[in-house]
């Protein structure tokens, strides 16, 4: 059975997933507009760091993200000036690495979706007096909408199933920065199978749920 | 541009762009009255399209001015340039154009809830009564047909009471069953709206049912500009040179003949019998003639079965294609087309001062 250790762990991973997907929206669309629309020769550069964390090992970003938010890194400088302190082994911590790991799964469904409204619409509104932040609220958002859905569903996925990352700035600290992937693989090393039988189970079935809504919903836009 | 002050005198439109394109130039000027259809006719990359764009602001050329009924709307000489949401004007897009995620009601209501009270002169129900969409108004746009679709964004663009409507090519996309679902429509906005009307086309038939005036553009230039009896009947532009070249003659309705069906138009004082048409008398109508339902003669005759002898002029000749020749006649003031044998050029001695007698064969009418 799951132990309070391993509630904690899910309420953790499920919180953290939560917020990061929240900011993840505020911050990807303007850049997901961004991309979809500029004609900038800085796009394909901006579109690749974007994509980095789809190639990158977790643990290279992991990695440089312990480095800056350090003591002697310029994030890490920045945090103590303001008298926030450190991120790094703290839950604000894997918050800002969980934004820059999932940033790809937020930011490209909702730039497919706003390169599928095309130009039309947008200038449709103009001819209706509608300027351009009038046109994205009462246009593209409802036009966007089931890119919002699938984005969201998909950062939020995408941070529950982090690994490298967290182990790389988030440590180990039980309430604190241990999810559940994390909480799985100390149930492993203690040879509690088990026990990371009851977690990994339930991480498989909520993934499976994720992807069954997912494309449940691609075939009714589709119809 | 070369007159940096703002020459707004006319009270139509008065617009100038040069714009280019890798491959394709733009360098238009023109001045379209302040009432009426302008159409803007060519060939497809004639530069229609881009010259409606710039009118409506979608597009912008960095030299450019723009000026309706005297307020200026684009003058890049002094940076000015209205965005397309602050002109009150009207665009009606070659396809279907409407939001699919609002209904028809909440379509035609979009732009004119961005309207101020005071800048309304077009009700709703106004533009839903002229556009016939009153059963439309619930459904969502992908349940309509093409026609319906493009007689709501029609009724849509008219519901911000625009003081310029711009249309692109708005029946292109439409078989011929939508298209004549929709003329008629706009016959109507015509009549009933003072709203000066911009209406790209390469259909001579939907300019010669619309227009008052027309612009002929060619390679991003404008080859010839004027009212459509006298651009129509000018032997050096293109519209006489097809095969199909008709001119337009605006007539009233002066008599009917129950007994045999017809009906008496009369332009210039000149009568012009046509099948019976079911108009009160005094209406104004618009009758087309083709080129090639002229033929001439030197004397009136009342031996042939031909209804419409008419007294003409032949102001100016010239050769069509091998074996063709086109005459432009006089007819009380009104310009018609002959296209004869030159053969028959020829041997009837026909020069420019020559007094005749067209013989019209078949009038059509347009509206």
């Amino acid at each position: 059975m799951m132990s309070a250790v391993d509630f904690g762990a899910i309420r953790l991973t499920l919180e953290l997933a939560a917020v990061t997907t929240a900011i993840l929206l505020v911050i990807g669309t303007p850049v997901a507009w961004w991309l979809a629309r500029t004609r900038s020769a800085f796009k394909g550069a901006v579109g690749a760091v974007v994509a980095l964390p789809l190639v990158l090992p977790p643990t290279v970003i992991g990695f440089y993200l312990l480095v800056t938010m350090g003591p002697h890194g310029p994030i890490g400088e920045l945090t103590q000036a303001l008298g926030i302190g450190l991120l790094p082994f703290s839950f604000a911590g894997l918050v800002v690495g969980s934004v820059f790991y999932s940033l790809p799964f937020v930011v490209q469904p909702l730039q497919q979706a706003f390169e599928a409204i095309g130009e039309r619409p947008l200038e449709v509104a103009a001819t209706l007096r509608a300027g351009a932040l009038d046109t994205f609220f009462s246009v593209v958002l409802p036009l966007a909408r089931p890119g919002f859905v699938t984005a969201a569903v998909l950062g939020f996925a995408h941070t529950v199933g982090e690994f490298g990352v967290v182990l790389m700035i988030g440590g180990n600290i039980p309430d604190k920065t241990r999810v559940v992937s994390v909480q799985i693989y100390d149930h492993v090393e203690a040879l509690e199978y088990a026990e990371a039988h009851w977690l990994s189970a339930g991480m498989v079935v909520f993934s499976f749920l994720v992807l069954l809504l997912l494309n449940r919903r691609k075939r009714g836009s589709a119809r | 541009m070369s007159r940096a002050a703002a020459p707004a005198a006319t009270g139509g439109i008065e617009a100038r762009f040069r714009l280019a394109w890798p491959g394709f130039a733009l360098e238009a000027a023109l001045q379209l009255p302040a009432r009426g259809v302008s159409a803007l006719f060519g060939q497809s990359g004639s530069g229609k399209t881009s010259l409606l764009r710039c009118l409506a602001g979608l597009e912008r050329a960095r030299d450019g001015f723009l000026a309706l009924r005297g307020e200026v709307w684009q003058d890049e000489a002094r940076g000015l340039f209205v965005p397309t949401h602050r002109r009150p004007l009207g665009y009606v897009f070659q396809e279907a154009s409407l939001f699919p995620h609002l209904s028809v009601r909440r379509n035609l209501e979009f732009g004119m809830r961005r309207v101020t009270a005071a800048e309304r002169r077009v009700s709703l129900d106004h533009a839903i009564a002229l556009l016939g969409i009153e059963p439309l108004l619930e459904r969502m746009p992908e349940r309509l047909s093409g026609g319906e679709r493009q007689r709501v964004a029609i009724a849509r663009a008219l519901a911000t009471s625009p003081r310029l409507l711009l249309m692109d090519e708005p029946l292109a996309a439409l078989d011929a069953p939508r298209k004549a679902e929709i003329l008629p429509y706009l016959e109507r906005l015509h009549g009933e709206l003072d709203i000066p009307v911009v209406y790209v086309s390469h259909a001579a038939e939907e300019v010669a049912r619309l227009a008052d005036h027309v612009v002929l553009l060619r390679d991003g230039r404008v080859q010839a500009s004027g009212a459509i009896a006298e651009v129509l009947p000018r032997l050096d532009l293109p519209f006489a040179r097809d095969e199909d070249a008709f001119v337009v003659v605006e007539a009233q309705v002066a008599a009917h003949d129950e007994r045999f069906a017809l009906t008496r138009l009369e332009f210039g004082g000149l009568p012009l019998w046509i099948t019976g048409l079911d108009a009160p008398l005094g209406a104004q109508v618009r009758a087309r003639v083709l080129a090639r339902d002229v033929s001439l003669a030197l004397a009136e005759r009342h031996d042939s079965s031909i209804l419409n002898v008419l007294p003409a002029r032949v102001v100016s000749l010239d050769g069509a294609s091998p074996g063709r020749t086109l005459v432009r006649l006089d007819c009380a003031g009104r310009a018609l087309l002959a296209r004869i044998t030159t053969r028959s050029a020829v041997q009837l001695g026909i020069v420019p001062g020559m007094a005749l007698f067209a013989q019209v064969k078949g009038v059509a009418l347009l509206r």
